[in-house]
């Protein structure tokens, strides 16, 4: 830690460091510092099919749907979210395959509507507004995490949805009930597509608005 | 708006702050847009080993093709600018190399001009230019990328601000809790000292690991000047949990 703790920090001196840097045990590297994702991720991060975690006409399909809102109630036109949980069997690996590009071309593809990759991705339109097609989330992790990144938010943050009939598990039982009701995504009788719940991120608020967002240290 | 010199104070007084990992502060006033987009809450410690975040989302060769990691072949032509080749490797804080993971970039073109409706900046777009590419990691957690060096370009934080010259990076870990995104910049840039992103990140030992390195040795001859970007990830992982909370 101390090597570390003494690093030189002129750039000639920090080209020496990241050459020499172990690569094995016992010494920690200091991290790559978070910067914003900026405006102007549009044509980089969405991909086709995004949203749409559920296997194409899926008869348990949910859709999770809200807006993401500043500090003084606005909503964010250029936030992106990343979506990830557990596949409906409870499987933590994941699955390849929710890009997909077409070698012919380097035209993303999106997903084949067969596997479940566990992995999705929304931006925000320009009210604010995203919404995620999925399958609900394995019992033994009956939530979907999320990471939030927005120009303007430094560092990403973390939250979860966790659908009304999820159990509380020790994150949500930790919390007092104003702060764990940010967590809960709420039934939307009012949506048109089928079994939907609403889910707003407050990314600054008092503690009865502002979303919990996590830290995993 | 306010004045530079008004924004170089903020940044002064809050300079050589170390924090966490190097990270920057969600609040950092000199960057206007984070006043009202980072929390007012403390964020809640999550210590669950069966948390499905220290599992990661995974992607494959049907995901990604080499081609993609090359920005300067999607057009008809070649794109205007100063040819480069950006490499490094990928590891978690232990020095294990993060295997198999896609890395995304993004970037303005050599004049400084985003391929992006809501981009104001006057400058000309390039039709042989896009600015967006993907690879994934390989089996030592290298990733190698072909562009041009971006353009630094002008943003309406205050009078006169300029963004340094940067390239967007987004990571996956063996983590989803080891997500990143970044910005990579290039030694010696003179804007630095007047950027608030960049200074967000206050402790100038931090502020060395986003500037590549020039690297002599992966210059291409006749074809590209080579940079080289190494990223440590934070951040648990299943694989590693037990340890690292020993
Ligand atoms: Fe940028």
């Amino acid at each position: 830690m101390s090597e570390l703790a003494s690093e030189p920090s002129s750039a000639a001196l920090s080209r020496t460091w990241i050459e020499h840097r172990p690569t094995g045990q016992g010494v920690r590297l200091e991290p790559t510092p978070s910067q914003t994702v900026g405006p102007f991720f549009g044509y980089a991060l969405p991909f086709p099919g995004g949203p749409d975690l559920a296997p194409a006409g899926h008869p348990d399909t949910v859709t999770v749907h809200g807006y993401v809102y500043d500090g003084a109630g606005n909503p964010l036109p250029d936030a992106i979210l990343d979506f990830w949980q557990a596949a409906p069997d409870g499987s933590r690996t994941g699955t390849p395959g929710s890009l997909r590009v077409d070698a012919s071309n380097g035209e993303l593809l999106g997903r084949d509507g067969v596997r479940f990759t566990g992995f999705g991705r929304v931006a925000t339109t320009g009210d604010g507004h995203w919404a995620l097609h999925t399958l609900p989330p394995a019992a033994d992790a009956p939530y979907i995490a999320v990471g939030v990144f927005a120009r303007g938010l430094l560092h990403h943050l973390y939250t979860r949805i966790y659908l009304p009939d999820a159990p509380d598990d020790a994150l949500l039982s930790g919390l007092t009930p104003e702060r764990r009701s940010t967590l809960r995504a709420r039934e939307d009788a009012t949506a048109a597509a089928g079994r939907a719940y609403r889910f707003d991120i407050r990314i600054q608020g008092d503690e009865s608005e502002e979303t919990v967002f996590l830290d995993f240290a | 708006m306010v004045t530079q010199q008004e924004i170089d104070k903020e940044i002064a007084e809050l300079a050589g702050r170390v924090t966490p990992g190097g990270h920057p502060p969600r609040l950092y006033p000199p960057y206007r847009s984070s006043i009202l987009r980072s929390p007012r809450q403390p964020l809640t410690l999550v210590t669950d080993p069966d948390a499905i975040e220290l599992w990661t989302p995974v992607f494959g060769t049907g995901d990604v093709t080499e081609l993609d990691a090359d920005l300067t072949v999607r057009h008809s032509g070649e794109p205007i600018g100063e040819r480069i080749t950006v490499t490094g490797r990928v590891t978690d804080r232990d020095g294990r190399p993060v295997r198999n993971q896609l890395v995304e970039i993004w970037q303005a073109n050599a004049a400084g001009r985003y391929v992006h409706r809501r981009e104001q900046h006057p400058a000309p777009l390039d039709p042989n230019f896009t600015g967006a590419g993907r690879a994934l990691t390989d089996a030592n957690g290298d990733y190698r990328f072909t562009t041009i060096k971006p353009g630094p370009y002008p943003w309406g934080n205050h009078v006169n601000a300029w963004r340094p010259a940067h390239i967007h990076f987004s990571l996956f870990g063996t983590a989803f809790t080891q997500r990143l995104v970044t910005q990579m910049y290039f030694p010696g840039d003179p804007l630095f000292a007047y950027d608030p992103i960049f200074q967000a990140v206050t402790d100038p030992a931090a502020q060395q690991r986003l500037i590549a390195v020039y690297d002599h040795d992966r210059s291409v001859p006749e074809f590209s000047l080579g940079f080289r970007f190494d990223i440590v990830l934070d951040g648990p992982s299943a694989t590693y949990f037990e340890e690292d909370h020993q």
